[in-house]
């Protein structure tokens, strides 16, 4: 017999279900995400880290859970929830059922919630702390434990995702012998990260995000790559730094929480949404080509649009104008807010990857094109 | 690059009649485009021969065209109208057919028409099977293996090269029509014969089977810079080898990873750009096997499709709308999602619910037809149902479908297990007895394919009834829990040995309410403007009605024979007049087909089964003025007494005067006091009691169960063992309802009126003579404005008698009413106080609004202050009825007073007979100028064949004629080629259909023995495509129809010139 769970908000707001896995009192801040699909790779995303995981696709586990869709050793959302979850594993990629996966990884997994009046509040109310818990039924205390947590605002969190030491990522086999080598910063990185360099020649070594950019620079690589991550930007000033001082110096390509650090060395400030965008049907404008991508996101915070000498926004979010992409082209650094590895979500936006290899190339050859 | 200037007319063709496998989705489809171009400032010139949809409304279009889908008038109104574009992705596999057929005859590039959307040249790659092939192949996509075959002969050489298993897919033919699976040899020639025959240009592609592959399909858009986006994904719960159109299908896919998805995502995306659809949505069918997760590409329609219909229903992403600013130069990023209004369409909808659309069949009007679900469509409709989870959206389709009755299931495990090898129209049925007798999913998914998930979901739900059986009393926790899993009322009532009533009246009595969700194509990421809801059991509810006073309009649920668009019609008027009024229109619907499910239509759109539960459940939700329950045909009315007695005010005509029109018995004296005569008639639950009113009616008689629509196992008998057997299988069939024996009038003529009344007065829309007499259902024989024989004494008659009915029953709103007038006598055959489905055909031809003025009437506006004056139209229209026999090989084509028609078409001229000839042709039954026709009547018709006999002599027909007639014949010295009746021994008037040599059949047959005679004859030529009529009025029709046609040139009115030349007289 599941026991029932209650989750309450930092303003007042309490929504009930039942915990199908896990269980205890969790708390971080609420958010949801509107794919149809990828409920794995969303679950095991660093850039959860902290996080509550609102899922609005209503049912959440039709197709099983194995260890190939995940995106990092563990679980990094400390509850998720939805409508229904569901138990199976018929699917031929899955070794396990969801339930068993989020079971395993110790997540309070909640179900039977109104997901959809949940999502509207968070819309409404924006991303709010708040705690899931099967044990206290007081309300008005969990309330109170939802307002002593900290607010995603100033906080760093990459390092508490980032990797202890440098390591090479692991070869794909099958894939391209590696002729160009890349540092990747990892503030909360994603393997699908990883295997899109892979892909495309890349040799990669991972470095933790505390790293100077001394130390990357004497690794020799062909370009530095700035992984997402969770947390405040604004928070991790060590890491702006590093990347001040490597663009111009190698040819830097960033995403997500890379994106904001690599707009900050170049002088844009970064600020919270209301909510964030997460989901994998967001509209991306390619200002250069004027072409349209449907993009996978997962995002609190934002860049702000300005004025930056040496630097361009270079792709723009359809849906409420937010800045999706900066370029300082005559320094070879180029970042985006959405995620072009998608997982879950389309390949529209690959073509980055490449597009990081032809400026490495133009970068050797000394800046022509 | 926004609006494209150097346009400025464009031509937008429809797809006719409603036949299977092209629906009311192409009204809707169409509609949304000419709105939008009108909208965008362009004239619009429409051709569409089908008079029951929306779009061939004078308001929805410059230039309306209702007349044939055929090259030749196509050409004429080219001719005549020189639009400068043809926009022809919106009006299904007719249109895009026919836009082929324009540009290899040269008219296009003659007249300088360009073609928008999807050009000759990507329709022709996604259409020319071989082309496509090589197409997916430059893509590195996979298609099952075939080969092409024109011949028998090439099509055995193929059998040898890929073996059995073999799909068999005739080349541009509608909804796979004449394709099958051939599992043996003989099947496989049968179907290869049938094919080649059914191929506009006689080839077969011969196909590796992949049946048991899971099939999927993406909606997917493309702008003329090349963004594309995926709208939505189908998943089809009937694995490979069952149509998508006869499929449960589920929305969004739910058994894929996001991987997997990708795969098909990236595929559908590289399909469009190599098809090259310039701009505009298309639809992919993907098969992929479930255990090595292969993919292979099905079909891709480059135009919108039954699928996009319902994507756009499941999204709320409206598909041909945007398909159509697309086709006028607009990118994705230019246009607004007109549901939140604030983020632009170039996007892909996400769901936070789940959709199952759930197919509707026919069967029991085809006895003779093969029931097994095949790749080539046989259902006529289909019901479309949201939840929040899977098991509430089965649920709620399953209850939407509206059956007639319950399906029949066999009850030992063994039977079930034989039944379910084959897909047939009850197989969820099936499944779940088979759960409920103890099957498991394992042996389930052996015997139908069906994946374990979809099963499991369905065994959940046996699950679910055992715990509610079980249970001691009906808690509110268990009350929630069973709601929220979306079981009705009526089956938790039939599972707790309760009523309806009990449950309904516990459930609210423990709060157990629904809360309405809004369908918004982001998940609540943004705020939606647009109302659109579903019904779900949770805490938050969004629809909130608004502050000014509203009124329900009732839908008319899945099309079916006898319910189809004509009602959607009636019901968007409607909409469209409440609003007008000032009022809030709130329609209830569950067909995803429908311009009515168009959430533009009305102020609240909610997406509902049309149940006693549902709406009750919505009226307590909006507290409307009250229900308008007459223009969605006998859906509404079957419901409405419920309504009232729930206290649920009806507005228009009252539930009494419905329940009066629906009681024989009292309506039979209520017909004594006004003087009207009816049919002598008696009513009998016994053979006994049936001889007994046949003794005093006297044969032939009309039997029928009571209540039915459509006519349904209606009968004409002869003799008193007839009516005796009669009284045996369909007395059992409805133990509670009487059989009505009426009075069968033999030659009658059969007149059909459509009129409103206000209590006071009644207006009379039309009056309709039949072409065919009494006893071919008035749905399924063709009709005329004006009536071409009946003298003005008799129809004056026949409006008065219309206006003493309508008024002695205190209609308020339409009335229709159908009289047979036998020897100088007019009988009285049956008043439907509701809309009927001659609505729209009436308003066409008159130019009065009928539903608009109907509905004032409903809301309280008098007929006086309308200011209605008879219209007397100078020129003729003819409604014909559109067969699906052609789709049912081996059904007999011979028509009787149960409805079969699936569809209507229109034909104008100034005079009758070429007003039928371009009916007939818009039927798709085009007639023959010369050559031979085979006349064989029964006895009582052959002095007036004789006449007919004479007229085809002199318009050069050479005539064929069993012994019989052929006699009847010679003696006026016609000559006459006498042919063998089939047991008279080969060479056979069979055979001469067979081998083509008899290119027009006339064959009316009578009484039993003869209609059974005639059956080969008639099904023969049938599947030859020759030609054939089963009545002497409608070959005298046809022949002065021939007649006509000889003349050289194509005449085409345009509706907007004719209705204003109807004002000013
Ligand atoms: N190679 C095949 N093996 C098994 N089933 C098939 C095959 N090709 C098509 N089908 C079935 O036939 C149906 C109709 O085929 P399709 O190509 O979609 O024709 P249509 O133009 O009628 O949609 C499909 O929905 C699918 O279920
Ligand atoms: N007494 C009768 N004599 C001859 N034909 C009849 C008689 N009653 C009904 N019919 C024929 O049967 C058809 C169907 O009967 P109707 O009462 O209209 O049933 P439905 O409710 O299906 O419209 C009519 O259109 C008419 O052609
Ligand atoms: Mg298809
Ligand atoms: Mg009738």
């Amino acid at each position: 017999m599941p026991s029932p769970a209650l989750i309450v908000l930092e303003d007042g707001a309490v929504f009930a279900g039942e915990a199908l896995a896990g269980g205890g009192t969790v708390g971080g801040e609420i958010v949801f995400n509107t794919s149809m699909a990828g409920y794995q790779e969303i679950a095991t995303d660093p850039s959860y880290c902290g996080q509550l995981i609102t899922y609005t696709f209503p049912m959440n586990g039709n197709y099983g859970a194995d260890s190939e869709r995940d995106e990092s050793g563990k679980a990094h959302a400390r509850s998720i929830i939805a409508r229904e979850l569901t138990n199976y594993r018929f699917n031929r990629a899955s070794r396990t059922t969801w339930l068993d996966w989020l079971a395993e990884h110790g997540v309070l997994a909640v179900s039977g919630v109104d997901t959809r009046a949940l999502t509207r509040h968070i819309r409404e109310k924006g991303a709010l702390r708040a705690v899931v818990s099967t044990e206290a039924a007081d309300a008005r205390q969990l309330r109170k434990a939802a307002q002593g947590l900290p607010r995603m605002g100033g906080l760093d969190l990459a390092k508490v995702v980032t990797c202890d030491k440098a390591y090479e990522a692991p070869a794909l086999e099958g894939g391209p012998a590696p002729d160009l080598h890349v540092v990747a910063y990892d503030y909360g990185i994603k393997r699908s990260m990883l295997r899109c360099l892979a892909e495309r020649g890349f040799r990669v070594t991972v470095v933790p995000a505390q790293t100077s950019a001394r130390e990357v620079l004497k690794r020799q690589p062909d370009g530095v790559f700035l992984s997402n991550g969770p947390g405040d930007p604004a928070a991790v000033g060590y890491a702006v730094k590093a990347v001040e001082r490597l663009i111009g110096k190698v040819p830097v390509f960033g995403i997500c929480l890379g994106h904001q650090l690599l707009a900050q060395a170049l002088g844009f400030s970064t600020y919270k949404l209301a909510f964030g965008h997460r989901g994998a049907n967001h509209p991306v404008k390619d200002l250069r080509t004027g072409l349209i991508e449907i993009t996978t996101q997962n995002h609190g915070f934002a860049v702000k649009d300005g004025v930056v000498t040496g630097a361009a926004i270079t792709h723009l979010n359809l849906n409420d104008g937010t800045v999706e992409g900066v370029a300082a082209p005559d320094r070879f650094a180029f970042s985006v807010q959405y995620h072009p590895e998608s997982t879950p979500g389309p390949h529209d936006s690959l073509y980055l990857f490449d597009r990081f290899r032809d400026e490495i190339a133009r970068f050797q050859k000394g800046g022509e094109a | 690059m926004p609006r494209r200037d150097d346009l400025h007319k464009i031509l937008i063709i429809g797809s006719g009649p409603i036949v299977i496998g092209q629906a009311c989705e192409f009204d809707y489809s169409g509609t949304q485009a000419c709105k939008v171009l009108l909208d965008e400032g362009y004239e619009v010139v429409l051709v569409n021969s089908n008079p029951a949809t929306i779009m061939t409304d004078p308001a929805f279009a410059t230039r309306t065209y209702i007349e044939p889908l055929d090259l030749t008038t196509l050409t004429r109104i080219i001719e005549v109208e020189r639009p400068d574009a043809l926009l022809a992705t919106l009006g299904g596999q007719t249109a895009l057919n026919l836009a082929m057929e324009l540009k290899s005859a040269g008219v296009l590039d003659l007249w300088e028409v360009e073609m928008i959307g999807a050009d000759e040249k990507a329709i022709h790659r996604a259409e020319d099977r071989l082309e496509f092939r090589t197409a997916m192949e430059e893509i590195g996509l996979r298609v099952p293996r075939s080969m092409l075959a024109e011949t028998v002969a090439e099509s055995e050489s193929a059998l040898q090269e890929l073996g059995l298993p073999l799909v068999v897919r005739p080349a541009y033919t509608l909804g796979g029509i004449g394709g099958g699976i051939a599992y043996d040899a003989e099947s496989f020639r049968r179907i290869v014969e049938h094919g080649l025959q059914l191929s506009p240009i006689s080839q077969l592609l011969l196909e590796e089977s992949v049946v048991g592959w899971h099939e999927f399909e993406l909606e997917v858009m493309r702008d003329h810079a090349d963004n594309v986006v995926v709208i939505c994904s189908i998943e089809n719960v009937d694995p490979m080898g069952v149509h998508t159109g006869d499929s449960v299908t589920v929305a969004p896919a739910l058994t894929l990873t996001d991987p997997q998805y990708q795969v098909l995502r990236d595929a559908a995306k590289a399909i469009i750009r190599k098809i090259g659809v310039a701009t505009g949505g298309s639809n992919v069918q993907f098969a992929v096997n479930p255990t090595t997760g292969e993919v292979m590409v099905i079909e891709m329609n480059p135009r919108v499709s039954r699928s996009s219909a319902l994507a756009s229903k499941a999204t709320g992403f409206p598909i041909a709308k945007i398909a159509a600013r697309l086709a006028v130069g607009y990118r994705l990023d230019e246009i607004d999602n007109d549901i939140t209004r604030k983020t632009p369409a170039c996007f892909e909808p996400t769901l936070d619910y789940v959709v199952v659309k759930m197919p509707r069949w026919a069967f029991e009007k085809f006895p003779l037809a093969d029931r097994e679900l095949t790749t080539h469509m046989k259902s006529v409709g289909e019901a479309m149902a949201i939840g929040r989870t899977f098991k509430e959206a089965f649920l709620k389709a399953l209850r939407s479908r509206e059956l007639d009755g319950p399906a029949e299931v066999p009850g030992s495990a063994q039977e079930l297990r034989k039944a379910l090898a084959i897909p047939t129209a009850e197989r969820y049925e099936l499944v779940l007895q088979a759960f409920r007798q103890g099957l498991d999913v394992d042996e389930l998914h052996e015997l139908t394919g069906i994946s374990p998930f979809f099963l499991s979901e369905l065994g959940d739900i046996v699950e679910l009834e055992r715990e509610v059986r079980g249970a001691p009393q009906l808690t509110e926790q268990l009350l929630r829990r069973q709601k929220r899993y979306g079981f009705s009322d009526k089956r938790l009532a039939e599972l707790t040995g309760r009523t309806e009533r009990e449950v309904r009246a516990l459930r609210i009595e423990h709060g157990v309410l629904p809360v309405y969700k809004a369908v918004d194509t982001c998940a609540a990421e943004f705020p939606a403007e647009t109302p659109y809801f579903y019904s779900t059991y949770e805490e938050e509810n969004e629809a909130v009605p608004g502050e000014r006073e509203r009124v329900v309009i009732l839908g008319s649920g899945p099309n079916r024979i006898g319910q189809g668009i004509e009602f959607d019609y009636c019901c968007v008027h409607a909409a469209l007049t409440v609003r007008e009024l000032g009022y809030e229109a709130v329609m209830i619907n569950c067909n995803p087909e429908t311009v009515s499910t168009d959430y533009d239509v009305s102020d609240r759109l909610y997406f509902e089964p049309l149940t006693f539960e549902d709406v009750a459940n919505i009226v307590a939700n909006e507290r409307p003025r009250g229900v308008i329950v007459q223009f969605g045909g006998q859906t509404p009315l079957k419901i409405a007494r419920e309504l009232a007695e729930a206290g649920i005010p009806i507005l228009g005509t009252p539930q009494e005067s419905i329940d009066l029109a629906e009681d024989r018995g009292r309506f039979g004296k209520f017909l004594e006091e006004l003087g009207i005569q009816c049919p002598e008639y008696g009513l009998a639950t016994t053979p006994a009691e049936a001889a007994a009113v046949a003794a005093r009616v006297g044969y032939p008689l009309l039997v029928r169960p009571s209540y039915v629509l459509g006519g349904r196992a209606m009968q004409i008998v002869y003799g008193a063992a007839e009516l005796e057997h009669y009284m045996m299988t369909a007395v059992s069939a409805s133990p509670d309802h009487p059989v009505l024996i009426d009075r069968f009038l033999e030659d009658a003529i059969e007149v059909d009126v459509d009129a409103i009344a206000d209590g006071e007065d009644a207006y009379i829309g039309a009056v309709m003579q039949h072409v065919e007499e009494a006893g071919v259902h008035s749905g399924d024989s063709a009709c005329v404005i004006p009536s071409i024989s009946l003298g003005e004494g008799t129809l004056e008659q026949v409006r008065e008698q219309t206006k003493e009915l309508a008024l002695g029953l205190g209609v308020r709103g339409l009335i229709n009413v159908q009289f047979a007038y036998q020897s100088y006598q007019l009988y009285v055959l049956e008043v439907n106080p509701r809309g009927s489905r001659t609505v729209p055909f009436v308003s066409k031809a008159s130019g009065v609004p009928m539903a608009q003025l109907a509905t004032r009437v409903i809301l309280g506006e008098r007929l006086a202050d309308l200011g209605l004056e008879r219209r007397v139209p100078e020129y003729v229209s003819v409604k014909e009825a559109v067969l699906p026999f052609s789709r049912f090989p081996g059904t007999d084509t011979q028509l009787g007073p149960e409805m079969k028609s699936t569809g209507e078409v229109m034909g104008i001229a100034d005079t009758f007979p070429a007003a039928f000839g371009k009916a007939a042709a818009a039927a798709g039954m085009p007639l023959p100028l010369d050559g031979n026709v085979f006349l064989s009547v029964c006895d009582s018709d052959k002095s007036a064949a004789t006449i007919l006999a004479q007229r085809l002599h002199s318009l050069g027909f050479t005539i064929y004629a069993t012994r019989g007639t052929a006699t009847a014949l010679t003696s006026l010295g016609i000559p006459v080629h006498v042919v063998n009746k089939v047991f008279q021994g080969e060479p056979h008037v069979v055979n001469l259909i067979e081998s083509g040599e008899i290119g027009f059949v006339i064959n009316t047959p009578f009484g039993r023995g003869a209609r059974a005679d005639g059956y080969e004859i008639r099904t023969t030529a049938l599947r030859k495509g020759v030609a054939s009529i089963t009545t002497l009025a409608g070959a005298s029709a046809a022949v002065s129809a021939i007649a006509a046609a000889r003349r050289p040139r194509v005449q085409v009115h345009c509706l907007q010139d004719l209705h204003a030349a109807a004002e000013d007289r």
